[in-house]
């Protein structure tokens, strides 16, 4: 505690380009970037195998297939292998990013797939039937009514690729994997701990920023308890104030 | 008018749905399908507006062959309405209501004043416009289902079961505020159901189907009744054919007596002495809407609401016999109560005098 402390409040660690402030800004950009190539493969895939039903097979072996892949074997394989062709800073780079890629596909795709397939029947047939094309049905109906599984795959994804991301600095990358690496190479426990309990709470901070979306861009009609529930309370006002 | 001419639909393994179907649903009038399950009759409403694509066979709407129209358009322009209600979770009843005026380009303002103008026409509190689908009644939600189908003013109706899910009830409510809208708008509609009940009560024609969607028979309620073609649909209209069918028969002039009243409140001195020795009195309001029956015989005090027998129902004049010979036979003192259209009392009537008019009328069967 005291170690992490020490850590924590020396000026040191808050300056330059192997400070808090950098390796938390390298951290969020290879997140980032992993999440918008997931979601940019994950989404549309998954809407169009919800939509047409087509492929469901795929998503549940692909899904199941790629829990069990080991990511740090299959960090230092993809490094193997791309990094001669690539050369350079990116020959580390794009490697670590492929892999991340790969973990977070599946919840973001398992999400949209999940969110349009569980729509309910009868609102894709109404639509049908009162004459939306199947891409206004998609659009309209299915991918506002399955935001809220979307947003909990790309949420699961984010706090997955925030945590593995600091493996990227066992091959050399930043992030804030690098205290961890680091201190355990100098035996500073302190700075180890800093960068897991920085981790942990970049990892909430992001959930918390995607939360905050998702209520803004879900339709209240979605939520069921929370809106029942102050329906319910206000309807408890109105009928114990005096009129 | 929407024309089935020997429409057959066969599901890829051979399953034939619908089998060589023709009939007419007349513009203006609702039509019912029923029959049991797998009789094809879910299928043959989806095919009218191409949810289903028929194997063989024309359907045309107004002369119309709806196999050469684009499925959309031919769908904007027919109300839909589903069993589920089917309203979408993620947008307000109103703009439930407008999905297609807005699909047809109407702009914003005019299709939500179209919205607002239809709830109230259904029925609900036009404070409902503003919440979502899952804060409403399964009633309510059906209401939404019907207004929704109706926004873009569609001359034809398809309704597909959209009063099974909801309790008995409310289905009641729902099915003579039907009757109500469709007598002020007279759309045609195609109506499936598998409850006979509900066909003969809505429908102007009743298409019984058998399974393999053949036609059994097309008729009025009453000759459905009064004739049912074969034994099929026979057993399918089920028992007291006889007595429903007087549901369709009006009235003639009945043999009317006056019925000595007591107003409820009244001691029941004075109620025994307007009895005069019969065992029950009518216990009517200011207006003389009959209340129910009291037994002087067996009160104290003043007659009040909680005395009274209510098993009796009550007939209007110009009503149906079934309802005449119903209230007659399900009143204590076995006299039936008949009322105007203000609900105040005619008189009453005896069983025996129902069954001399019933006895009376010229024989065979409606047309």
């Amino acid at each position: 505690m005291n170690l992490l402390w020490r850590w924590l409040t020396d000026p040191a660690s808050w300056e330059g380009s192997a400070g808090i402030p950098a390796r938390v800004a390298e951290h969020l950009a290879y997140s980032a970037s992993t999440l918008v190539l997931a979601a940019l493969i994950g989404i549309p895939l998954g809407l169009w195998i919800g939509h047409t039903g087509r492929g469901r097979v795929l998503v549940v072996n692909l899904v199941n297939g790629m829990r069990s892949v080991p990511t740090l074997g299959l960090l230092f394989a993809a490094v193997l292998v791309l990094g001669p062709l690539l050369g350079g800073d990116i020959a580390f780079l794009v490697p670590s990013i492929f892999v991340l890629v790969l973990l977070a596909v599946p919840p973001i795709l398992a999400g949209a797939y999940a969110g349009v397939e569980g729509v309910d029947p009868g609102a894709r047939d109404a639509a049908r039937g009162m004459g939306m094309s199947s891409r206004e049905v998609l659009f309209r109906v299915e991918v506002p009514c399955a935001l809220p599984l979307i947003f909990s795959g790309l949420r699961s994804a984010a706090l997955q690729v925030i945590a593995t991301a600091t493996l990227a600095a066992s091959v050399s990358l930043g992030g804030l994997g690098r205290f961890l690496i680091d201190g355990q190479a100098y035996r500073d426990y302190g700075q180890m701990a800093g960068g897991a309990l920085l981790v942990a709470v970049l990892a909430m901070l992001v959930d918390l920023v995607f939360a905050v979306v998702q209520r803004l861009v879900v339709s209240p009609g979605l939520a069921p308890a929370r809106t029942s529930r102050r329906a319910a309370r206000r309807a408890a006002a109105a009928a114990l104030s005096p009129t | 008018m929407i024309r089935f001419t020997d429409v057959t639909k066969v599901y890829p393994g051979g399953t034939t749905a619908v089998g060589g179907l023709s009939l007419t649903a007349p513009t203006g009038q609702i039509t019912v399908l029923v029959g049991p399950s797998g009789c094809g009759k879910t299928t043959s409403l989806r095919m009218i507006n191409r949810m289903i694509e028929p194997t063989s066979g024309t359907i045309e709407i107004d002369g119309r062959d709806t196999g050469t129209l684009d499925p959309n358009e031919l769908r904007r322009g027919i109300g839909y309405v589903i069993q589920s209600g089917g309203l979408f979770p993620h947008r307000t009843i109103l703009d439930n209501i407008a999905t297609v005026p807005l699909l047809l380009g109407w702009d914003r303002a005019r299709a939500r004043a179209r919205a607002q103008d239809l709830l109230e026409r259904v029925g609900l509190d036009p404070v409902l416009g503003k919440r979502y689908p899952n804060q409403l009644s399964g009633g309510q939600q059906q209401r939404v289902g019907v207004a929704r189908a109706l926004a873009a003013d569609p001359p034809v109706m398809l309704m597909d079961e959209p009063f099974s899910a909801v309790d008995p009830v409310v289905r009641e409510q729902l099915q003579d505020e039907f009757l109500r809208l469709q007598s002020e708008l007279g759309k045609t509609i195609v109506f499936v159901t598998h409850d006979i009940d509900e066909a003969v009560k809505l429908g102007d024609q009743v298409a019984v189907l058998r399974v393999g969607g053949r036609l059994a028979q097309l008729a009025s309620p009453a000759k459905l009744l009064s004739d049912p073609h074969d034994d099929f649909v026979a057993d399918f209209l089920g028992r007291d054919r006889g007595y429903r069918g007087l549901a369709f028969a009006e009235a003639p002039e009945l043999p009317l007596r006056d019925e000595p009243v007591v107003l409820l409140g009244s001691s029941v001195e004075q109620a025994a002495a307007i009895a005069a020795g019969d065992r029950w009195v009518l216990v009517v309001d200011e207006a003389r809407a009959p209340l129910g029956w009291a037994e002087p015989g067996v009160l104290t005090g003043v007659i009040d609401r909680d005395h009274l027998h209510r098993g009796g129902t009550v007939a209007r004049v110009g009503g149906s016999l079934r309802a005449a010979l119903d209230a007659a036979l399900s009143s204590p003192s076995r006299r039936g109560v008949l009322v105007d259209d203000a609900d105040s009392l005619v008189g009453t009537v005896r069983a025996p005098d129902v069954l001399a008019a019933i006895e009376r009328r010229p024989d065979g069967v409606p047309a």
